[in-house]
């Protein structure tokens, strides 16, 4: 059978447009549209005092200038809560243009469009906005002290207080052999797409309809909110998601106030309205995450068993919620990872500050849940002497036990049950995959060489796939050619390949035959969007289904005209055939044009269709009662709740004690996300995800100075890792299947990200013997540490002191 | 991030560059590698970019005995890939080669380097270290301006408006002498936290007679620190060069910026000193053999 593709490393079939110039993006559309550019806020908080647009007027090239005064109806009205939640009890949303007021630098405060951008920003220039400055609140603990309040009404900037316990966490504490309590910090990074937001609008007036192409996550849902938010009737809007140059997150916002203001103007104007987002607007006009203080309390006993663990932390999510507290959901729930936590309890206080709003950013609250839960296992490891892996070791979740209920509700409103998993295999893999019983040999070696070398690592489950649901439509054309659609978007995952893999494997046809289009409205209007490492399992199991739906109907249309009994038919290379009697068969795509009953013939191939082409019963009509013309079907998958992917990363640096620059010498990582559709997709996710997980322990953070202004707004400053500072990554592999969805499969996008700020933390204090409680951690940061007679040597690092081995 | 408005000049003589560059607000465009992204992030918006890469003979690397001359359009990678130059003077390689990446370093000029006089670039530093000087066109006239004249400030010079650079020259290695260069960035390629370049000159009898030292993002402008007290007249094998370093962390008054503390930085100058001048003592010990 050469059409099983499921589970091979298929070459991505988009990557010949991608990697060529020849892909589609948001910027390659509409060349001869107008230019949308914004005047935004260069103050972290203030007042709007006047906007005098005089001396912008008379530039050659100007065609409008907006300001919040010219919205109306619901555009006036506060963007929308996209996820409310009973615990989010102070919600807040910025307008669309501001209304008065400021909360973060970058806010857009007018819109100019005009000929060019060049001219838009000419115009912005000349735009006059006073200001009356305001009291700024930048950090979790500016915003926690409360000296300053955000948003005048919220005096505390407590926008929300999540709250989840499994029991009672307190005598349980008392009653513990052993308790310790930490405070530690984790800062703030970002998305950073290569292609920035970008939105391009067309309003045909005749037709009354409205065509949006934007750089999106979620193209059904920002058509849904376009059509309220301009009072447009849901069948005159489309949205399209062309090729999207990345995404890990920030495009599932939605609607950015660019997805409503380009529409809104293209409407007004009668002219195509586009906007590209530029690099300084993507740093301080979208979104960021990350930041959070965290206060931890375990319990455990003399063997290193956690008896309970309670958790109290501060999430930044900057000036406004619009994303509700997905992100402290995320947080407060996957921090377990995969341990048995015999109490827990833990509260998220979700915090406004004067900064760019936090949304999901590829892992979503899952680092800092995995850096608050793995730092604590090495804590108890370093306080009772055992190998960080034991204590590890010791505290998971056997085989035997799954499902395993953790008694806490996740970011679907289900229950946080882990359906599948092996993590005590996890843990033999990645110990024997990065050399762990080899560190001390390793250390003394590297001593040799001046260096100080340190390892560590850190476990992770990530809850993938999330409902409520998405969709399939599979359609087999009279040409042979198979089209696939889901309503999902791509930012560059390799959906393409993928979900033509499910199809070719499905419907037994060529993958050369199918062609798969996401994000477009058009051809498919239902859809909740890519996110939390859904699409492989969301919009591959409805494709699956979808195109057993379409081979069930082919088989009964070929049994037929065969003779045969449908059971007795196969599919292979897109000819229906009865098995084991070569010769008796008929190709998929006569079966298609056979599906629609004609009364005009067009060619050859519609000829077979008409209805005088073969005599038929004449009792029965053309399409049968319940039956529908076509070789298509349309299918839905939606899960009772998220299936539980796993993995293990470890790291080996290397630290040369005189510049405190970091090396990290060896990646190792041991992943399971059930059944795979392409290992070599998979793998190319993990490098991805390893990527941002080394840049955000490493090299990145949001440098906000206490004024609330972003001193690396730019590539230049902001430190996105390079590829020669991504180190070499060995993987391997192990594969529990989801019991939950037909093809077995968990989400595996965002895990590579994960436990890199952990399990780096965790080397590093390895090698150098000092507690690292604040991270990202630079070379300077280090020096700092390393000399500071305030910080903390480790347990462990006294111990090899006592045995003569360098800290 | 688009630039505002500006008129652009393409000039196909000195002359007639110089006669654009007369005009209020006119600016060189060499490799455009510092100067394009301040447009565009509208930090500069000078009303006339005089571009001078039409203008015949300004890409020649000129080589003799006394040292290398490099015109305003030669690119890094081409001083990088020219052995005459290295053979010459090392510290042109050795120095090139820390300069950004390969695209940057194919466009940007080293002459465009010294002349935005960036504290933070290899060039600028490497020009002060071997005693470097500017060859500077006016209207009225070519001159040379040394390095000690030439750098004012941060990215501020003395060279008057509507003159332009045509030249650097890199006098010759002296005899007896090694050279070294390194240093410590965040990633590969970029702007460097610290940086340090040396050379060491020894006497007949293979003793020290001379160190000096220059650094890369530390001061305001380029310095050349002398070290030699630390280590004069040691015999090379002997010398104390982290005597040296640790003068060298007096010597210098580095800044605090959101990469690198000062004294960080001063840690580094330490460190790079000392190891740097290691490698250039070997280098000279071998030159003197």
């Amino acid at each position: 059978m050469t059409t099983k593709l499921f589970g091979e490393p298929v070459r991505r079939r988009e990557d010949q447009r991608l990697i060529t110039g020849k892909g589609r993006y948001l910027d390659d559309i509409g060349h001869t549209a107008l230019a949308a550019a914004f005047v935004r806020s260069p103050h972290a908080h203030a007042r709007i005092v006047s906007i005098d647009v005089d001396e912008a007027l008379d530039v050659e090239g100007l065609v409008a200038i907006y300001t919040y005064e010219d919205l109306t109806g619901p555009m006036a009205e506060p963007l929308p809560v996209l996820i409310p939640h009973p615990q989010l009890h102070s919600p807040r949303t910025g307008f669309p243009l501001a209304n008065g007021e400021v909360n973060h630098v970058g806010e857009p405060v007018v819109m100019v469009v005009a000929t060019d951008r060049y001219v838009a920003e000419d115009v912005c220039d000349r735009i006059v906005v006073t200001y009356e400055e305001l009291p700024v609140v930048v950090g979790v603990d500016a915003a926690r002290a409360a000296q300053h309040a955000v948003h005048e009404e919220i005096p505390d900037n407590i926008a929300a207080r999540h709250h989840q316990e499994t029991g009672d966490v307190e005598p349980v504490l008392a009653a513990s052999p052993r308790a310790l309590s930490f405070t530690q910090y984790i800062e703030r990074s970002a998305c950073m797409p290569m292609e920035g937001k970008g939105v391009h609008a067309k309003w045909d007036a005749d037709d009354s309809s409205l065509r949006v192409y934007t750089s999106t996550q979620a193209s059904t849902s920002v058509r849904a909110a376009i059509a309220a938010k301009l009072d447009l009737s849901l069948d005159k809007v489309e949205v399209i998601a062309p090729d999207v140059g990345g995404g890990f997150g920030v495009k599932i916002v939605h609607p950015w106030p660019e997805e409503l203001l380009v529409p809104m103007a293209a409407i007004a104007l009668g002219r195509e309205v586009k906007w590209a987002e530029d690099r300084r607007e993507h740093f301080i006009g979208s979104a960021h995450e990350r930041q959070q203080r965290q206060e931890i309390t375990v319990g455990y006993d003399d063997d290193g068993r956690i008896t309970a663990l309670d958790v109290h932390i501060w999430h930044d999510n900057g000036a406004y919620t619009p994303y509700g507290i997905i992100v402290p959901i995320v947080t407060a729930t996957q921090l377990v990872g995969p341990y048995a936590i015999p109490v827990y309890r833990v509260i998220v206080e979700s915090v406004f500050t004067n900064t760019v709003i936090v949304t999901p950013y590829r892992g979503a609250g899952r680092p800092q849940g995995c850096y608050a839960m793995e730092r604590t296992m090495d804590r108890i490891a370093d306080e009772l002497g055992l190998d960080r892996a034991l204590v590890r070791e010791r505290n998971l979740i056997q085989p035997d036990q799954f499902p395993y209920d953790h008694h806490l509700t996740f970011q679907d409103g289900r229950p946080v049950i882990y359906d599948s998993g092996d993590y005590p295999g996890l843990l033999v893999k990645l110990k024997d995959l990065v050399g762990w019983d080899e560190a001390s040999r390793l250390r003394s070696d590297a001593e040799a060489r001046g260096k100080l070398l340190g390892v560590g690592m850190a476990l992770y489950v990530e809850g993938t796939g999330p409902g409520p649901y998405e969709g399939g439509h599979v359609q087999v054309l009279g040409s042979g050619k198979v089209l696939v659609s889901t309503g999902l978007t791509s930012q560059g995952q390799g959906h393409e390949t993928a979900f033509a893999q499910i199809v070719a494997s499905e419907l037994g046809v060529p993958i050369e035959d199918v062609e798969v289009t996401t994000g477009d409205t058009r051809r498919f209007g239902y859809a909740v969007g890519t996110f939390a490492s859904r699409a492989a399992v969301m919009s591959g199991n409805a494709i699956a289904l979808a195109a057993r739906g379409v081979r069930e109907k082919a088989l009964r249309i070929a049994a037929d005209v065969l003779e045969a009994e449908p059971a007795d038919l196969e599919i292979d290379e897109g000819l229906v055939q009865v098995k084991g009697v070569p010769g008796t068969s008929i190709p998929l795509r006569t079966v298609a044009v056979l599906s629609n009953p004609l009364r005009y013939a067009f060619d050859e191939a519609a000829r077979q269709a008409t209805q005088f082409a073969k005599p038929g019963d004449d009792d029965k009509p053309p399409i049968a009662e319940g039956d529908a013309p076509g070789l298509e079907h349309r299918d839905y998958y939606s899960p009772i709740r998220s299936t539980f992917a796993s993995g293990a990363h470890a790291a080996i640096v290397e630290i040369d004690p005189a510049t405190w620059e970091i090396d990290v010498v060896k990646y190792a990582v041991v992943h399971d996300c059930g059944n795979v559709v392409n290992p070599m997709i998979v793998e190319g996710q993990v490098h991805g995800g390893v990527a941002q997980g080394v840049g955000g322990a490493l090299y990145e953070r949001m440098a906000y100075d206490a004024d609330g202004q972003l001193q690396n707004a730019s590539f230049m400053d902001f430190l996105m890792p390079y590829a020669s500072e991504v180190p070499d990554i060995d993987i391997d592999h192990q594969q529990t299947p989801s019991p939950l969805n037909p093809l077995g499969i968990k989400g595996a996008g965002e895990a590579g990200v994960i436990p890199g700020t952990a399990a780096l933390a965790s080397a590093i204090e390895d090698a150098v013997g000092r507690r690292i409680a604040s991270m990202p951690i630079s070379p300077t940061e280090l020096y700092d540490l390393v000399r500071s007679p305030d910080s903390e040597m480790t347990a462990t690092a006294g111990r090899r002191a006592g045995t003569g081995v360098m800290a | 991030m688009k630039p505002a408005p500006f008129r652009y000049a393409d000039p196909s003589s000195l002359g007639e560059a110089l006669a654009v560059l007369s005009d209020e607000g006119a600016k060189v465009l060499a490799g455009g590698q510092s100067l394009l992204p301040l447009l565009s992030m509208r930090l500069a918006a000078p009303a006339t970019l005089v571009d001078i890469n039409r203008i015949p003979g300004l890409d020649a690397v000129e080589v003799t005995a006394d040292g290398v001359t490099v015109g305003a359009l030669v690119r890094h990678d081409a001083l990088l890939r020219h052995e005459g130059a290295s053979a010459v003077q090392p510290l042109l390689a050795r120095a090139t080669a820390n300069v950004a990446h390969p695209a940057i370093r194919n466009r940007g000029t080293t002459v465009g380097s010294i002349a935005h006089a960036d504290p933070s670039g290899e060039m600028t530093s490497v020009f002060a270290l071997t005693d470097g000087s500017v060859t500077v066109a006016t209207t009225a006239g070519s001159e040379v301006v040394g390095w000690r004249d030439f750098f004012v400030g941060p990215l501020e010079t003395s060279i008057p408006a509507g003159a332009v650079v045509t030249a650097a020259t890199f006098p010759a290695l002296p005899p007896r002498s090694g050279t070294a260069f390194a240093e410590v960035a965040r990633r590969k390629g970029d702007y460097a936290v610290c940086g340090a370049g040396v050379v060491v000159t020894l006497s007949e009898d293979r003793r020290v007679e001379r160190v000096l030292a220059s650094y890369v993002s530390v001061g305001l402008t380029p310095e050349v620190h002398d070290l030699t007290e630390a280590v004069a007249g040691s015999p090379v094998e002997k010398a104390d060069w982290a005597a040296a370093g640790a003068l060298a962390r007096t010597l210098v008054d580095p800044d605090t910026d959101i990469h690198a503390s000062a004294d960080y930085r001063r840690l580094l100058v330490g460190v790079l000193t000392e190891r740097t001048l290691a490698d250039a003592a070997a280098e000279a010990a071998g030159r003197a053999a």
